[in-house]
């Protein structure tokens, strides 16, 4: 009995093989519908939704590198602006001292020159009248003189008086 | 097996109606199971949907080590259909059998030849259809004068040695695992007390083997059915 149905006894039914490859066709047919057909889609939507997270991700970190690069930049730029500036009021200060200094110079110059100028001209205007002073003397001496024609004695008389006179009023 | 089998005639064809119960059973299990788990499907998976997309990448790795994933994608769903059913079938004759009136009812039905031959014969046909299908009839059919032509005689009895060693490898592993069971259940446990002490030891063993025979031959299965058709489709040789 063991042996007669073994390998290629009466085993073999007909029915049985019309029967398992109509009812393996059904289960294909119904398992790719009801199973296997969304089961797949839903994996190639979970592809492609971490393909596409990926992508994004790419996306982003490169955007924000570059977001980084422009800002470091700019704080290079903002840096280099500042040194600018500080270097550029430096040299102004630099430049509004020396001019300072040149205009108190020329001041102090121009001062001095037009108080030596003042005096130049003080020390003329004395000479001139002691110059003046001078010769009045001198015409008055002369007139003096012209008046009193006088003997010898008289003359030496009268200029010794005026030389006394002369004394006493100094 | 001190069984009979339910055989009714019908129609001039003959029909185990134990096998078509279990055909039955195995493709409902197998639907039920498939359909139960990728009812609420989610981008985050959860719980059984794992495991499914576990069974999908299984059988994507299968096929991509046959061949070109651009030639075997559309071999994807038989693949998961063929281990899935072949897996359940392996299992159901496992934790018992029921036979009525002298009648085998309840085993696995991979456990008959005419079942795995058929599974065994449909993927080689199939194998002949993509293979026509991707290179053309004249293509194809100077395939089996390569490299000679005296040759063309193995290539097609390796055709049909194909198909046959395939149906009956399968066959023969469950068929085998289900007679020593059943031996053991049946015929020693049956005799006395003391056989049945001694039975429960290696029934247990037996069973757990049995599970990883099962799954080994559902994998071959279906390893070996999609190197057919990578043999048939693929252009490269």
């Amino acid at each position: 009995m063991l042996l007669n149905s073994f390998v290629l006894g009466s085993a073999f039914n007909s029915g049985d093989m019309i029967y398992q490859l109509i009812a393996f066709i059904i289960l294909l047919l119904l398992l790719k519908k009801f199973a296997w057909g969304p089961l797949m889609g839903v994996m190639k939507q979970r592809e492609d939704h971490i393909a596409g997270e990926i992508e994004a991700a790419e996306q982003s970190r490169e955007e924000a590198k570059k977001v980084l690069e422009e800002q470091r930049s700019l704080l290079k730029e903002a840096r280099t602006e500042a040194q600018g500036l500080i270097e550029g009021a430096k040299k102004q200060g630099d430049v509004q001292r020396e001019e300072i200094i040149v205009a108190a110079r020329a001041e102090s110059e121009r001062l001095k020159e037009s108080a030596k100028l003042e005096i130049e001209q003080q020390k003329e205007k004395a000479v001139a009248a002691i110059r003046e002073q001078v010769a009045s003397l001198s015409v008055l001496i002369a007139s003096k003189v012209i008046e009193k024609e006088l003997s010898t004695e008289d003359q030496e008389k009268l200029i010794n008086e005026y030389i006394q006179e002369a004394g006493e009023g100094r | 097996m001190h069984h009979g089998a339910p055989i009714k005639e019908f129609m001039g064809l003959t029909f185990n109606l134990g096998n078509i119960m279990m055909i039955t059973i195995a493709s409902a299990i197998v639907f039920i199971i498939a359909v139960l788990s990728t009812r609420r499907l989610a981008m985050k998976p959860t719980g059984m949907q794992n495991f499914f997309e576990w069974v999908m990448d299984f059988v994507k790795n299968i096929i991509n080590s046959a061949m070109d994933w651009k030639d075997g994608g559309r071999f994807h769903i038989l693949g998961i259909t063929l281990i899935m059913y072949i897996f359940v079938s392996n299992m159901l004759g496992l934790p018992f059998s029921i036979s009525y009136n002298g009648e085998l009812w309840w085993k696995s039905p991979t456990a008959d030849p005419a079942i795995t031959l058929t599974l065994s014969v449909m993927v080689v046909a199939l194998t002949h259809f993509y293979g026509i299908k991707a290179k053309g009839a004249r293509a194809y059919g100077r395939e089996f004068l390569k490299p000679f032509w005296i040759m063309s005689p193995i290539k097609i009895i390796e055709e049909f040695a194909n198909a046959l060693t395939l149906g009956l490898r399968l066959y023969g592993n469950i068929y085998a695992g289900e007679i020593l069971l059943s031996l053991l259940v049946v015929d020693l446990a049956g005799s006395g007390w003391i056989g049945k002490i001694s039975a429960i030891l290696p029934t247990i063993a037996w069973q757990g083997f049995s599970i990883f025979i099962g799954s080994i031959q559902a994998f071959i299965f279906c390893m070996l059915s999609m190197v057919y058709m990578a043999h048939k489709v693929s252009r490269d040789h």
